[in-house]
């Protein structure tokens, strides 16, 4: 088939998604009717592999544990309670309008759609919101400390991006006490019997038998071993690949090597290029940073953004700026939302005034890389007191890293890379274009479009995993059990050996360069080229760039140490192979998309004053990019041949399509 | 350039200013069953504005080239919530400031310090490789009854449920737990009692957690105690090293629902 720009090919169109063919808010009562029933006495006998330990995963496997199917359940840190979702500040959303101000299930669902800039799915993301006041309920019967007010009541604040105050936290630290809810939940079940932990295991490989997902190999990372582990069904909710930028605010250990082993063997990678771009974060500070610190959005009900007027004063104590002389942008530009609108147009309105030379910090390259976020008139309204009761917990962070102390100097901020929208590709159910292996949480497309909403990335992992998941799966179960696989069976002994084969060859190139810099080169290319601003050109160069650099890879990397005791840089190098490889395809889905959208900002695609600008008439779809192997040029590691584009239309019935605008 | 070397003294070169130069001794452990060592590594030109696992990072991307296998330690948020990292600094579990290791910055340190790095000893924590440990003696106290059973979908309206601020704030308190072990890195007793305490005191604290609290103090101390944890002799030395300021009143907590459980029977 003949190659779109020399790098893809399109294939068919995906036709259903499985939803039910109902209006939108009778489509959960409807699909959670008709999915078949699992006798409680069969439970037993269906088994189920969970990838992942955050909020997605280990809500899952509590929820599947409970219910009596045999769970076995994998991460990668040394507890599960460890899961990257525990960084998680700001707090999490649900339609209970407990401030009876106009909040409802649609208008969360329609404030997901609006801010995802209409390239979500309507059907998934109405049952987010439908489901989201049940959340609530959960956590807070399994003793997670939410906010209260001192009539014992629960407590609201508001988010980015909308007008109504429907989130729910726990201080700073609302991921840490949600997953510390699903943690012990799921420690109950692994007391219980019903789920088996295997911490410190990194999946490899995904076994698939006659089109199924069967099983995965995992590698104990203390021993290193490799094992079979094989299932009914297999679900990845692995969490986001944020780090392909190597610089972002995930953990370290954030990878994508679950999400892209499965896509090398048929899983659809949707959206891959959506990535979210954090408009507070703390700027870089030298070439030793390992990764990003962010400072909760919530900042933003409460501090004021701004740089100078005039590039002369950019080097200048904040303090000694006269007001005047202040340029607080986002109030200027957008009246209505001020400083909380929405990320994706926060952080490259950031961007904007630092290319215009008015950024302030120090100079990184030609240019200082970071505006004022001012609590001045915070603590002048509310007192120092009543701004460290709410954000004391950020302000010490932020004191600890810079060394700076935020109640007299304004913080510095600066935009870094978050959360990836884009994930595997899945349908109503969850389920992945594969057969038995669904996909929850942040490792999947599913809910957010081009960008996510503030505390909405809690609400969908804690939903997938305690509400969708549970019963949509249980659909698939119904099947089963399927018949046993044996260890010889030629599909685990293929993925074994594939396994075996890159563990050695990582271990035996031997070259002159460390994994990590061939990860920091990486993050360069991407950052540069496919990060808050995107060009044709750009993105052309950076394929070329993450071609040449993946082929040295393979060729001069070098991993000390051996395959069978813990060793990081092996670990470490699977995971950069596979980011060298996703990056490549972020790259293609972004210069494939000549619209801007959400956090995909495509300079050619503007309006007069410099918003994105969509094209639904070309573009009102998901791209759901399948995977094939190369012609082996590349040698027999790294190899990619040209995706295939298969296009999932968007269809708004219950929400009209329209510009976003936030002034 | 930050660069090490294993023997060789560091030439004076001119540098920026507030750059150090720092000996490390570190413990370095096979495996399990090896002996394990100090072992002196230098390094120079550290900012001050790096982080202590930074350090720690540009030490290894050196001993890489030099063609010795990196130090391994375990770290993952970098952000002082995951409860990943933890290192014995210089004797002090976390080092010198009230955070975590991945929290700590080399602004705390002065040039041409000496700093010992070890992993946390403690028999319940045993030593899997360099600085790293494995603590799943912590999941399996949790496991013993660290949480309220409420299983999916059941769960009433949490409207429904108020809770009194002042032991909402206090659950909180106890509840900011990031189960890194550093209390009982500190202790001379290994002892659990800080963390365990911290969760009986968060559960403790709200109605949700009511019904099983007398059954939930027995047996996570009978588990606490077969993990091998030492008992608690109130030296404070764990709260003293606590990043999250978990106060040590958790331990009496315990204490007290351990009695008021045993008197009733449980
Ligand atoms: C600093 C920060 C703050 C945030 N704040 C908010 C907020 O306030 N509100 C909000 O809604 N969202 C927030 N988010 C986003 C949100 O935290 C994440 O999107 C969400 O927690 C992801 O949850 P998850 O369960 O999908 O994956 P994760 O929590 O990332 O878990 C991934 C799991 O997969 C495991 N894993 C991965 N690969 C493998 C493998 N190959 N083998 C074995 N195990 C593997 C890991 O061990 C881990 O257990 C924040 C994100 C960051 C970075
Ligand atoms: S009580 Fe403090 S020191 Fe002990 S595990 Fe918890 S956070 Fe760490
Ligand atoms: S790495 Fe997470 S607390 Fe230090």
């Amino acid at each position: 088939m003949a190659l779109i720009n020399g790098l893809y090919t399109e294939g068919e169109k995906i036709a259903d998604t499985k939803a039910p063919k109902v209006p939108v808010p009778e489509m959960w009562t409807t699909r959670k009717f008709d999915a078949m029933l699992v006798n409680p006495a069969n439970r037993r006998k269906l088994s189920v592999i969970i990838v992942g330990t955050g909020l997605a995963g280990a809500a899952a496997g509590a929820t599947l544990g409970e219910a009596g199917y045999r769970v076995k359940s994998f991460c990668f840190q040394d507890s599960p309670r460890r899961a990257h979702s525990i960084a998680a500040q700001g707090g999490i959303n649900a339609a209970k309008n407990y401030k009876e101000d106009g909040d409802s299930i649609y208008r969360l669902f329609y404030d997901t759609v609006k801010g995802g800039d209409y390239r979500a799915r309507e059907s998934n993301v109405y049952r987010l919101a439908e489901v989201s006041a049940n959340i609530i309920d959960q956590c807070v019967a399994q003793g997670v400390p939410f906010a209260r007010e001192y009539g014992g009541l629960l407590d609201n604040r508001s988010f980015g991006g909308v007008q109504v105050s429907r989130t729910f936290y726990a201080r700073g630290q609302t991921g840490q006490q949600l997953l510390i809810g699903a943690y012990q939940a799921l420690e109950r079940q692994i007391a219980a019997g019903t789920v088996e932990m295997y911490t410190r295991h990194e999946m490899l490989e995904l076994i698939v038998k006659d089109g199924k997902a069967r099983g995965i190999i995992a590698r104990d990372l203390v021993t290193g071993e490799i094992e079979t582990h094989v299932a009914d069904v297999v679900v990845l909710a692995s969490g986001g690949y944020g780090n392909v930028f190597f610089l972002s605010t995930n953990a370290m250990g954030s990878n994508v090597t679950a999400n892209w082993r499965a896509h090398r063997k048929g899983a659809y990678f949707g959206n891959p290029c959506y990535t979210q771009i954090h408009p507070t974060c703390i700027p870089v500070s030298g070439d030793h940073q390992s990764k990003l610190t962010l400072m909760s959005e919530s900042l933003r009900n409460d501090g004021r953004i701004w740089v100078p007027k005039n590039r002369e004063d950019c080097d200048k104590d904040p303090r000694q700026i006269p007001e005047e002389d202040r340029d607080y942008y986002l109030e200027r530009i957008y009246p209505s939302f001020g400083n909380l609108v929405p990320r994706d147009i926060a952080s490259r309105q950031a961007k904007n005034v630092c290319d215009e030379g008015r950024g302030v910090g120090p100079m990184v390259g030609d240019f200082r890389r970071g505006v004022y976020l001012d609590f001045a008139d915070a603590i002048a309204r509310l007192g120092e007191d009543a701004v460290r009761a709410k954000y004391g917990n950020l302000f010490d962070m932020y004191a600890r890293i810079t060394g700076e102390n935020p109640y007299e100097v304004p913080m510095r901020i600066y935009p870094a890379v978050h959360y990836t929208m884009g994930g595997l590709w899945v349908d109503y159910d969850l389920q992945s274009s594969i057969e038995g292996l669904y996909v929850t949480g942040e490792a999947n497309f599913s809910d957010h479009g081009a960008n996510r909403l503030g505390a909405s990335a809690l609400m969908q992992g804690l939903a997938d995993g305690y509400f969708v998941l549970p019963n949509t799966i249980r659909d698939y179960l119904a099947k089963g059990p399927f018949e046993a696989l044996a260890d010889d069976d030629p599909a685990v002994a293929e993925a074994r050996a594939a396994v075996e084969a890159r563990t050695e060859k990582l271990l035996s190139i031997n070259g002159e360069r460390t994994v990590d810099s061939f990860h920091k080169e990486l993050g360069n290319i991407m950052w540069e080229y496919c990060g808050m601003e995107r060009t044709e050109e750009g993105l052309n160069k950076a394929i070329g760039l993450i071609r040449g650099l993946r082929e040295e890879f393979w060729r001069n990397v070098k991993v000390l140490g051996s395959a069978d005791t813990l060793n990081q840089s092996l670990e470490k190098a699977g995971r950069v192979a596979d980011f060298l490889e996703l990056g490549e395809l972020m790259c293609i889905d972004a210069l494939h998309r000549r619209e801007s959208c959400g956090g995909h900002f495509r300079a050619e695609s503007q309006t007069e004053d410099g918003e994105a600008l969509r094209h639904d008439d070309e573009f009102l779809y998901v791209a759901a990019w399948e995977f094939t192997g190369g012609d082996g040029t590349n040698g027999e590691f790294g190899n990619m041949g040209a995706p295939v584009l298969h296009k999932e239309d968007l269809v708004y019935d219950a929400i009209e399509l329209k510009q976003r605008s936030y002034k | 350039m930050t660069t090490t070397t294993h023997e060789a003294e560091v030439a004076a070169a001119p540098r920026e200013e507030g750059l150090m130069n720092l000996t490390l001794k570190i413990w370095r452990q096979n495996g399990p069953r090896d002996n394990g060592r100090l072992v002196t590594f230098k390094v120079k030109d550290i900012s001050p504005d790096m982080s202590f696992l930074e350090m720690l990072d540009v030490l290894n991307e050196q001993l890489q080239a030099e063609g010795t296998e990196p130090i391994a330690f375990d770290s993952d948020c970098r952000e002082g919530i995951c409860g990943m990292c933890g290192l014995m600094i210089s004797g002090e579990a976390h080092g010198p400031e009230k955070t975590t290791t991945c929290q700590l910055h080399m602004r705390s340190f002065k040039d041409g310090e000496t700093i010992t790095i070890e992993p946390w000893k403690a028999d319940p924590f045993p030593v899997i490789k360099d600085l790293v440990v494995d603590r799943g003696s912590f999941d399996r106290i949790i496991q013993a009854g660290g949480f309220i059973s409420a299983n999916t979908g059941a769960a009433p309206k949490a409207e429904a449920i108020l809770v009194p601020k002042e032991n909402a704030d206090r659950a909180f308190v106890a509840a900011e737990c990031i189960g890194c072990g550093a209390c009982v890195a500190a202790c001379p007793n290994a002892s659990g009692m800080l963390f365990m305490g911290a969760k009986i005191t968060h559960l403790g604290e709200l109605p949700q957690g009511q019904p099983e609290r007398d059954a939930r103090v027995v047996s996570m101390v009978n588990q606490h105690d077969a993990e091998g944890f030492g008992g608690c002799t109130n030296i404070g030395e764990c709260s003293h090293a606590c990043p999250k300021g978990i106060p040590q009143d958790v331990i009496s907590t315990l204490n007290k629902d351990l009695r008021t459980a045993l008197k009733r029977g449980r």
